[in-house]
């Protein structure tokens, strides 16, 4: 099938050139081990945990959402630089399947955020963090959507706007406040009622609700499928409207 | 092999709160055979690249149609893709990759097969004279070898067509003269080779035939020699202080063999003869009865310039 081969060709190619500087990958994993190092510690008195482990229960799904949530968000640069060379141009005079020109670079990007996140998750372990292995594997998946979105949007925000000036703060503006209604940092629980109201309208605040249940081992949980249908649409919404940016005229 | 009709496009843009619309191509009627090497002469905003992207579909005309390699350019762009290679102005290689990677890779965009791409790119390497720094990162590449890699690119996938922009802008004269081998060696192997320039000489020594652009429209379109032919006659410069240009021209202009005169801004005379060798000394004649000094007399035979001058009113060098 065309678009499952455009996909992958494109997908190779920009795995390879990650494969090729590495340390992007751990540059991005620097700032949520720092959190998990020096600011998870404050967790267990702050939250009234019982123990460690349930603060770091509470704490790392939410970092692992900031983590999809940011990693996808800044991808949008690597593409102006790619514009810039006239890679994109290039490829566009070509019969590749435009989805494809988006997918396969999504993708790498959804490769990359989980191999942090396996990195967060492997240290929190020695937090005494504890998790089945099939709800973790589910809450990879709604980090997956996560990032494949976010960096869908950044994507196609990145074709409009064509400059690294407009970019960097358009997405510091809708990511501070997605970041601070998610309860990411804090559960939102301890938040007046105005705010979880205001919250509620945020699906990345279910993301992380729906990850949390997960860590915790309530697979039953309706926030867990709940989570997983909407940043699901969200990232389908995303993907199409990408999509489009890139089968449009590309200066 | 390229037909358009009425090609057209504009681009709103804005300054502050008024909005401006640039017709930046209107109505481009062309022609291009089979095989042929042509160009597309003007001068920076005339509207080559707009024209060059619509064929290669990556704007859409705002009106007009056109044929490309039999496909239909509004109804067919896919097929248009399929058929034709287009190596942009500014360049289209990443930095950390190879030259054999975007070699294989843009093959296979085409939808080659895996060990075929390989082959093609080996062949690529070889005409271009690229393999030894195949497996080098393209930032570590010349101008001249960069280029080589793009047009490699651009031809891959064997397409009747290709369109180079400026392919020779900003390269030093000895890769310049490489580049137009290059694209001699193109049309031998049968393809059509569609490029723009603003360099005279590139036109008249590399294209076949050629179409002078400017505002958007065709102005001139023909060989290089008949466009020439055209303008007929040759061209004797005068130069004079700008003092005394007023007077030789009012002397000149009265005299039988001189078709048409032109003032030069900064002084001197331009005048349209038949004749040059049989003009220049009675024109020396003339001015010195009068007792006006020159301080050159030079003869022109029409160049390209020229035709630009008279189908727009400017020298191409200045716009």
């Amino acid at each position: 099938m065309k678009l499952a081969r455009d996909t992958w060709l494109i997908f190779q190619r920009q795995i390879q050139l990650l494969l090729r500087n590495p340390v992007w990958v751990f540059v991005g994993v620097f700032q949520p081990v720092m959190y998990l190092l020096l600011f998870a510690p404050l967790l267990k008195p702050a939250l009234n945990a019982p123990t460690q482990a349930a603060a770091y229960k509470i704490f790392v799904p939410g970092l692992l959402v900031l983590l999809a949530i940011f990693g996808g968000l800044f991808q949008g640069f690597g593409l102006i630089a790619e514009l810039r060379a006239g890679v994109i141009e290039r490829s566009r005079v070509t019969p590749v399947s435009r989805l494809a020109l988006l997918l396969g670079r999504s993708l790498r990007d959804v490769v990359s955020l989980i191999v942090q996140a396996v990195i967060i998750t492997l240290l929190a372990l020695l937090f005494d963090l504890r998790v089945f292995i099939g709800d973790l594997l589910l809450a990879y998946l709604m980090l997956a959507l996560i990032a494949l979105m976010t960096s869908a949007v950044s994507y196609g925000v990145a074709l409009k706007v064509k400059s690294e000036d407009a970019l960097a703060p358009l997405m510091n503006t809708v990511a501070q406040p997605v970041l601070l209604l998610s309860g990411i940092l804090l559960p939102l629980t301890f938040a007046p009622g105005w705010l979880q109201g205001i919250a509620d309208w945020n699906p990345f605040s279910w993301a992380v609700d729906g990850t949390r249940a997960l860590f915790a081992g309530d697979l039953g949980n309706d926030k867990v499928w709940q989570g997983l249908t909407i940043v699901a649409v969200l990232a389908v919404a995303g993907v199409v409207w990408a999509a489009r940016q890139f089968a449009r005229s590309v200066r | 092999m390229i037909e358009t009709r009425g090609l057209r496009k504009s681009f709103r843009s804005r300054a502050g709160r008024e909005t401006k619309t640039v017709d930046a191509v209107r109505g481009v009627n062309l022609e291009v055979a089979e095989g042929e090497i042509f160009g597309f002469l003007g001068p920076n905003g005339a509207g080559k690249t707009t024209t060059l992207r619509m064929l290669a579909t990556l704007i859409e005309p705002d009106g007009g149609e056109a044929t490309i390699a039999g496909a239909d350019l509004r109804k067919d762009p896919a097929e248009v893709r399929r058929r034709i290679g287009y190596v942009a102005q500014g360049g289209s290689t990443w930095d950390e990759s190879t030259a054999r990677e975007e070699l294989v890779l843009h093959a296979r965009l085409y939808g080659i097969g895996k060990a075929e791409a390989h082959r093609r790119a080996v062949r690529a390497l070889d005409a271009f004279q690229l393999s030894e720094y195949a497996d080098r990162k393209c930032k570590t590449y010349s101008g001249g070898q960069r280029r080589r890699v793009e047009i490699a690119l651009g031809i891959i996938h064997e397409p009747k067509i290709v369109f180079l922009d400026e392919p020779t802008t900003g390269l030093d004269p000895q890769s310049r003269a490489h580049m137009w081998d290059e694209i001699r060696r193109l049309r031998t192997e049968g393809m059509t080779v569609f490029i723009t320039t603003h360099y005279l000489d590139e036109a008249d020594a590399l294209c076949d035939r050629i179409a002078i652009m400017d505002h958007g429209e065709v102005v001139a379109e023909g060989t290089p020699a008949e466009l020439k032919r055209e303008i007929s006659g040759e061209v004797v410069l005068v130069g004079l202080d700008a003092a005394t240009t007023p007077k030789a021209a009012e002397l000149l202009d009265t005299e039988a063999y001189v078709s048409k005169l032109e003032t030069v801004d900064e002084g001197g005379l331009r005048l349209y003869v038949d004749e040059g060798a049989t003009a220049i000394p009675q024109v020396l004649r003339r001015l010195d009865h009068a007792g006006l000094d020159l301080r050159s007399i030079e003869l022109h035979r029409p160049s390209l310039d020229d035709v630009f001058l008279t189908k727009t009113g400017r020298s191409l060098r200045e716009s």
